[in-house]
């Protein structure tokens, strides 16, 4: 697979991994994800891909992306990004 | 920092907190209930001679020397099989005792050979030393009879020798094989004067018996009959330092005994709270690599990766990689540059590679190997606790009552810790193993898993899935813990997702290939045993869905309890040496040291104040990303330290095709890796012995590397690269590795109160270590999680995309072996080799006869991406349909065959799930042959001309 093509396999992949959580919040986790985690190159790409009308994304992915775009990134979803909201030294690690 | 022996008081200390005080030769002394006389006596100093008793294993009583007298008491009793009891008073030297000693002394040594002189262990004997505490002076036996003089010596193993002409037969070596190492391969053969140590049958030698070459036999042996091959060639050491192994995530610590700046042996430290004195072979014994020919110790430079190696001074290799750096970042722009740094390497070189590329490079393209083995556990474990590494220490073991051990191999992964566990579990522990393979865990001597799951490969989210649901379904859950603990919303939208019957173990049995009945058996097992404890390995987080597992874990963990006490937790076994210290000092391209995102603005003001420049808020390129760009042409120098990516990384031609496309490829090792084949700046690396820093090693313990000898290429590896940010115009000036811990901890709230001053004093330190926990944090989550309540998060079975089919019927999965540590650039250069000299394909019986194949035949293994060829090992070891085999030998290449596919969350490959059809074979593959001559053509290295 190209690189495209790996851009929008990986946005599939984290889009059906939220999938459980249903339509909406699985697309604000997955802009979340790749807001996060994606370099800049990457976002322009996969933004570019989704324009054309065969993107091959799913729709999670594709509303995730339009929204990422569009308004930015979300508040944080996943937690998982929310690391430096996290008090890290030891107050509750006591022991 | 110089230690020559440690104190041996005999017999191992007891755990017990009530005290007795007795009177040993006058003096009062008080220890713990359970203590033997003979190390009561050694504490205060009483020298009771000895030879079967070392304090590493339990009382023996058979060399008779230690016999002691007590008041009160009838004869004379050996003093390390004798509690001590309140107000007893014991004499430790009296003339009986002498003349008793005197006579067992007499005794062994009227069949032991007379020639101290020449004795490669003169000066370093146990037996001489206590012939001469008894006051031997002489044998009045003669030698005329029957004796064991002569007799021929065991010169099988590479790295020992066993010469049963010295043996006294005392046992230790077979003691130490069983209570220290687990694996039962010496015994006692015969009886009275025919007893010999035997390594299994009479047939075996030291090297086709079951050894592993662990050394413990080695370490315990009180004569020179089991020693060192190195210690015969070049003498006993005259002085040693502590150091910790370089091998992998255990972190075992090591007296590097030296006669000037040359090795004799590694043995291991008694006081190394990672491996309380045990080792393996690769650490114990294979360090030969720091003076293998092969390895380069100038720097090199050439224009194209098709002309030869041309050595030149460090000025103008520096000088070359910095401006080639600077040409290429001012035609593509500033992010085509990158840099990926090692967890072979010390947190203080990893620290200096990412703020090299942060703020020399001014982007953020950092990556680092644990991008290929645990960057799941860092997501999935930060997500449900808080913090991205696992939650106990090695000793936590110790109080566990149930092991469940998922896609981990701990006895060739991690061989120290197996032998902990071993421990544990011989004392009465459950074991579950979760793992396609019968690893040798699932039975070996007097180790019997209570329950082993034999899943299909890439299913381990639904099995987790499957045993929550038990544990949920019948009621397992700890309700108490959950409420206290955790997000209660969360567990309860987790436990309805877990309780619907489409992830009960029956209903899931035909997707996992595990039996239901089993699958419920372990979930009540590990939710009612007693302290439970999830131990996993790369077979958890090299999946497509490997955040996900991790995730599912813990999850399991929360909802049984099994969280924030001792004996319990959720422990990552990390692959590499420094894994948790590479992923903790920032490599990753989207977080600085200390696991903080780079989009926050905070933290980076931080960064920026100490460094001095601007930091990229957006995060940085991935390895495969780095890749996938330079193929793009977009993408074009990379600075690599310690890392071989070409042998490592999957897809083996789309890695080489990346770095063919780019300008500059720096690599900084010690050898002309796979990787060097495509570089065109190499950079001399030095070895862990040639350096100081800090290693911290899966349980989160940070511990000093100490430098044993000069540099054979002349620098360290942080010197090295500072020279490179200094070549870039970065104003570093840092004169030794504590400088650069101390920016860390002034960076780090997590590694505040860390230095190197303390980690001197300590021995080590585990992380957190802040104002609150001044010396460390041995077990986390105790009071509450990290993120405060513990997170339950939905994880669904998502089945791989990699399928089998009519062209590739079987699943191929991926690992390694005792004797070799990941690419083996350091175990194929040792006399490991003798144990493992090729990777072979291991294939289930009934799978090889569909093939035509018999064991040791020539085999190819095909998929989309690529073949190669090896030989197989036809084993029921692995299950009909998978076959699995290891990536230590370049002349194979596994990663040839593996795929793209990688974890949703962290692109962490999935190695352990690749789709192949296998075939005889009667050659190597094109590609095998197109790369070795490839390889041939890539290492020649110009003659420099005489002056």
């Amino acid at each position: 697979m190209n690189s495209l093509e790996r851009l929008v396999y990986m946005a599939n992949q984290i889009a059906r991994e939220f999938a459980t959580r249903g339509e909406e919040a699985a697309a604000l986790a997955t802009a979340d994800h790749i807001d996060h985690f994606w370099d800049p190159r990457m976002k322009a790409m996969i933004f570019e891909r989704l324009e054309a009308p065969d993107h091959g994304l799913s729709p999670i992915a594709a509303r995730a992306l339009t929204g990422l775009r569009d308004q930015g990134a979300p508040p944080s979803q996943t937690r998982a990004t929310e690391f430096n909201a996290v008090d890290e030294t030891g107050g509750s690690d006591a022991g | 920092m110089a230690f020559l022996s440690q104190e041996d008081f005999g017999t191992p200390a007891s755990p017990a907190e009530e005290m007795v005080t007795l009177v040993i030769d006058g003096r009062a002394v008080a220890v713990p209930a359970g203590t033997s006389v003979m190390r009561a006596a050694t504490q205060i100093g009483a020298q009771i001679p000895k030879l079967c008793a070392t304090d590493n294993m339990a009382a023996f009583g058979s060399c008779r020397l230690c016999l002691v007298e007590i008041e009160g008491a009838k004869g004379t009793p050996a003093s390390c099989t004798t509690p001590v009891a309140e107000g007893m008073i014991v004499h430790t030297q009296t003339p009986r005792l002498e003349q008793l000693r005197r006579g067992v002394m007499e005794l062994y040594i009227s069949d032991h050979p007379l020639d101290c002189l020449t004795c490669s262990a003169n000066g370093d004997c146990e037996l001489q030393d206590q012939a001469g505490a008894v006051g031997l002076r002489d044998v009045r036996y003669g030698y005329a009879g029957e004796h064991h003089l002569g007799l021929p010596m065991d010169v099988s193993n590479p790295y020992f020798d066993f010469d049963p002409s010295k043996c006294i037969v005392c046992s230790r070596c077979v003691r130490a094989c069983d209570e220290v190492q687990g694996t039962f391969a010496l015994t006692i053969d015969g009886r009275g004067f025919a007893s010999k140590v035997s390594a299994g049958l009479p047939s075996d030698d030291f090297m086709s018996s079951e050894c592993v070459s662990c050394g413990a036999c080695v370490q315990a042996c009180p004569t020179a009959t089991l020693q060192e091959k190195a210690v015969r060639e070049i003498g006993v050491p005259e002085r040693a330092v502590v150091t910790t192994c370089a091998y992998c995530g255990v972190g075992c610590t090591f007296r590097a005994e030296m006669r000037g700046e040359q090795l004799v042996r590694m043995v291991p430290w008694k006081d190394g709270k990672a491996n309380r004195g045990h080792s393996c072979v690769k650490g114990r014994f294979a360090w030969g690599y720091a003076h293998h020919k092969e390895r380069i110790l100038n720097p090199m430079i050439r224009e194209s990766i098709d002309q030869p190696w041309r050595e030149v001074s460090w000025e103008e290799a520096l000088g070359h990689a910095a401006s080639e750096l600077k040409r290429i970042q001012a035609k593509y722009g500033q992010r085509s540059i990158g840099g990926i740094t090692s967890s072979r390497c010390t947190n203080e070189e990893t620290f200096l590679v990412q703020k090299l590329v942060r703020q020399g490079f001014g982007n953020n393209n950092v990556d680092t190997c644990a991008r290929v083995c645990h960057s799941p556990t860092g997501y999935g474990l930060k997500t449900t606790f808080g913090t991205s590494a696992g939650t106990q220490d090695f000793d936590s073991v110790d109080f566990c009552d149930v092991m469940m051990v998922i896609g981990a191999n701990p006895t060739d992964g991690h061989p120290v810790f197996a032998s902990r566990m071993k421990q544990r579990l011989r004392a009465g522990a459950k074991l579950i193993v979760i793992d396609p393979r019968r690893i040798d865990m699932v039975r070996s001597p007097h180790i019997e898993a209570a329950h082993h799951l034999p899943l299909r490969p890439g299913t381990n989210v639904a099995v987790l899935t499957a045993l929550a649901h038990v544990v949920v379904t019948e009621g397992l859950a700890d309700e108490d813990f959950i409420r206290t603990r955790c997000d209660w919303d969360e567990y309860q939208d987790w436990a309805a997702f877990v309780s619907d019957e489409r992830h009960s173990p029956e209903f899931l049995a035909p997707v996992t290939g595990v039996d239901p009945a089993e699958l419920r058996a372990a979930a009540r097992l590990y939710a009612t045993g007693g302290n439970a404890a999830i131990y996993y390995g790369l077979g958890v987080t090299e999946h497509s869905q490997g955040s996900s597992t991790v995730m599912a874990i813990a999850n399991l963990a929360m909802a049984t309890g099994n969280i924030g006490r001792e004996g319990v937790g959720v422990n990552p076994l990390r692959g590499q040496n420094n894994v948790q210290g590479a992923c903790d000092m920032g490599s990753f391209p989207h977080e600085l040291s200390g696991y903080r995102h780079i989009s926050d603005a905070e933290t980076r003001a931080l960064f920026e104040a100490d460094w001095g420049v601007p930091l990229d808020a957006e995060p940085g390129l991935r390895i495969p990303n780095m890749l996938d760009a330079a193929v793009d042409g977009v993408f074009k120098a990379i600075y690599i330290q310690g890392e071989d990516i070409l042998q490592s990384d999957p897809n083996t031609a789309h890695v080489s095709a990346g770095l063919e496309a780019m300008d500059c490829v720096i690599v900084h090792d010690l050898f002309l890796n796979e990787t060097a084949n495509y570089a065109h700046v190499f950079l001399p690396g030095s070895t862990f012995l040639e350096k100081d820093g800090t290693f911290t090693n899966a349980e989160r313990r940070i511990q000093l590397v100490r430098k044993v000898m000069t540099p054979l290429n002349g620098y360290e590896d942080w010197e090295v690269t500072q020279e490179l940010a200094r070549a870039l115009g970065l104003d570093w000036n840092y004169a030794h590795p504590s400088e650069i811990m101390d920016e860390v901890a002034r960076l780090t709230p997590t590694f505040a109160n860390v230095s190197f001053e303390k980690l001197d004093a300590l021995g080590s330190m585990q992380w957190p270590a802040t104002a609150a926990t001044p010396e460390g944090t041995p077990v986390m989550h105790m009071e509450g999680f990290v993120r405060g309540k513990g997170k339950f998060v939905v994880t669904d079975y998502v089945p791989t995309d990699e399928k089998t089919g009519p062209r590739f019927p079987l699943l191929l999965t991926t690992g390694r072996i005792l004797s070799h540590y990941n690419v083996g650039a350091q175990t194929r250069r040792t006399a490991n080799t003798a144990w493992h000299p090729e990777d072979r394909l291991e294939i289930h019986p009934l799978d090889a006869e569909n093939r035509g194949l018999k064991d040791g035949d020539w085999t190819r293994l095909a998929r989309r991406a690529g073949e190669t060829t090896l030989r197989c090992l036809v084993t029921e070891r692995v299950a009909p349909g998978v076959v699995y085999t290891t990536f230590h030998h370049p002349a194979t290449q596994a990663n040839v065959v593996t795929t793209d596919y990688s974890d949703w969350a962290t692109n962490c490959p999935e190695y352990k799930v690749t789709a192949v059809q296998v075939t005889p074979s009667n050659g190597p593959t094109g590609w095998q042959e197109g790369y070795e001559a490839l390889s041939e053509r890539s290492r020649r290295i110009e003659a420099v001309a005489a002056e």
